[in-house]
């Protein structure tokens, strides 16, 4: 029987949501599990998480923590993690795909990175995982009794409450790492946004390159209509028609919503790596040839600056 | 500066959907080795952190590209001393006896040899989509680490001001040298790597290709082999791979004719609306 520690991610006071999947990476492993969270404010953002089954929910609450700096968290991720837990997870966020690796190397545990799904065969749990651009799927185990794992929160749907109160304890901070002296946090320069997070919206609008500076003009209505995130190929953001942040694919964001409007979108290995888990895909490209349309479910061939302003009217109708 | 690159071969990502799996194993057969794109952009901004603006000929410290694999894997070595990088190393090795945490523990020890500056690499390499080498590393040599990086600004080579691509921003550290820093995709863009010592023209978008005096000057330039075992007693993998498949292919999709249709299917059929 395996025991999970898992690791929240705070934003401003709140746990993320995306903490919600690592979540139920710990419940599809069976077992026990606890969470982890840390930052400034963790005592009171423990309380979000009382309700999900956990046996304990530990907090770290520390100023110390108050930027997301790896090599600040990473000791006493380890320190708890050597209290009886043999897998340690976290959502694969930028957050956890930086801070896991080093928690491994302090624990001289194996590292499963980016698993879209677990198994328990026997007393081994067998990770499955895509590789290649999502071309192929590799399945792993990991051959150290302490496992770490990031999970892809596009495979793992968002735990819900499950009842029950989990006593929250806090954790005090661990010896402090050299390393953590020579990174100085200087700034976030966050996207201001009043849409969804792309990893948690329910309908995105993504763009292309064929865009142009018409990128935001020519979305934006559509987004807006249908309370969308807004994505775009990495095209769009190194032509500097989108900010990097948006940008869907093996290297940028990994999203599976209910409904992905791909927009003056060819369909590069690279985007369609990050977006073809979507439930519903559609395709608007006036080259009827674009390989976009080999994943879409529906397939539109036409000059996008006509069809799409055309499209919102239509829906407007639709959903009046 | 002294900056140590380490750089991975991999089946063409261009063409990664024609990556096949056969009898549970990835086949690559028919796909041109490349070098990691994302190692080549290490490369690149390795280069423009050792430019030296006043004297384009004299380079203001030391590029080293290191690469784990068969004899073969010396051509991806080769490209990289063709544009610029100053010597290479060949650690010879066999992908059965790699996973991420022997390359890190393997090139823990080679810093400890070559005492570089800075350790600068890809964030990932596009065959495992691990992203996990640069912070195993800098976790075993006890480094700071800035990964995903989009922009670097070097304070007299002696800190970094690292801008990092991260979910819904960026993130700006100061890493005090000898670091890691793993770099992203928009390094390569013109004006992403800057020093005092930096020339006066913007760069080109992307990297920068070799000219043809240059590819055969690279044949010169010293590249020697290492073995595995000569940097890590413990070669104990800790990951192993039991199996491959392909993704399950979607369904074929339908294209509708006009936006009143679009919408019809979207409402009744998929009911996604």
């Amino acid at each position: 029987m395996s025991n999970v520690l898992v690791i929240a991610e705070m934003h401003e006071g709140q746990v993320r949501k995306s903490t919600h999947s690592a979540i139920t990476f710990a419940r599809n492993v069976g077992g026990t599990f606890s969470i982890l969270v840390m930052g400034q404010g963790a005592k009171a953002a423990a309380a979000e998480l009382t309700g999900y089954g956990a046996q304990k929910v530990l907090a770290c609450d520390d100023a110390y923590l108050a930027n997301p700096v790896c090599e600040r968290f990473a000791p006493t991720i380890a320190e708890v993690a050597k209290g009886g837990f043999d897998v340690i997870a976290v959502t694969a966020s930028s957050f956890g795909k930086d801070v896991a690796p080093r928690v491994a190397a302090k624990l001289g545990a194996g590292y499963a990175p980016d698993i879209s799904g677990v198994t328990a065969e026997g007393d081994k749990l067998v990770f499955r995982r895509p590789v290649f651009a999502g071309n192929a799927y590799g399945t792993c185990v990991v051959d150290t009794p302490v496992k770490v794992v990031s999970v892809r929160q596009s495979e793992f749907t968002a735990a819900e409450p499950s009842g029950g109160s989990s006593p929250v304890e806090d954790v005090a901070l661990a010896a402090k790492d050299p390393a953590a002296e020579r990174v100085e946090f200087v700034s976030l320069e966050a996207a201001k946004s009043d849409r969804p997070d792309l990893g948690e919206a329910r309908v995105i609008v993504s763009g292309g390159r064929a865009l142009k500076e018409q990128f935001a003009e020519v979305l934006d209505p559509l987004a807006n209509l249908l309370g969308a995130a807004v994505g775009a190929t990495r095209a769009a953001c190194d032509a500097g028609f989108a900010p990097a942040e948006l940008q869907v694919g093996q290297t940028g964001r990994v999203v599976a919503p209910q409904l992905y409007f791909a927009i003056g979108i060819s369909g590069a290995i690279q985007h369609l790596a990050g977006m073809k888990g979507s439930k519903t895909i559609v395709a608007i490209n006036k080259d009827p040839d674009a390989p976009i349309f080999q994943v879409a479910d529906y397939g539109l061939v036409a000059d996008l600056f006509t069809v799409v302003p055309e499209l919102v009217e239509e829906l407007k109708k639709a959903t009046a | 500066m002294k900056i140590l690159v380490p750089l991975k071969r991999v089946a063409d990502p261009d063409n990664a959907n024609k990556v096949k799996v056969n009898a549970g194993k990835i086949d690559t057969t028919g796909l041109e080795w490349k070098p990691n794109p994302f190692d080549e952009y290490a490369v690149e901004t390795a280069l423009r952190l050792t430019e030296n603006g006043a004297n384009p000929k004299a380079r203001l410290g030391e590029v080293v590209v290191v690469t784990f694999g068969p004899k073969e894997a010396e051509s991806t070595l080769r490209g990289a001393l063709a544009t610029g990088a100053d010597r290479a190393i060949r650690i010879d090795a066999t992908d059965e006896q790699l996973d991420g945490d022997v390359v890190a523990r393997a090139l823990k020890a080679l810093v400890e040899k070559e005492k570089p500056d800075l350790v600068l690499g890809g964030k990932q390499a596009v065959d495992g989509d691990s992203n996990q080498v640069g912070q195993l590393l800098a976790e075993y040599l006890g480094w700071p680490q800035a990964t995903f990086a989009g922009t670097i600004r070097s304070e007299d080579d002696k800190a970094l001001v690292v801008g990092r691509e991260v979910d819904g921003g960026t993130i700006n550290l100061r890493v005090t040298l000898p670091a890691v820093v793993t770099v992203d995709l928009r390094i390569v863009a013109p004006t992403s790597v800057a020093s005092k010592h930096s020339p006066a023209h913007k760069y080109a978008e992307g990297v920068r290709f070799a000219a043809l005096m240059a590819i055969m000057a690279a044949k010169k330039k010293p590249l020697v082999e290492m073995k595995l075992e000569e940097l890590v007693s413990d070669a104990a993998l800790k990951i192993s791979y039991t199996g491959f498949e392909l993704p399950p292919a979607r369904k074929a999709g339908i294209k509708v004719t006009s936006v009143p249709e679009l919408v019809e299917k979207l409402k009744s059929e998929a009911k996604a609306l």
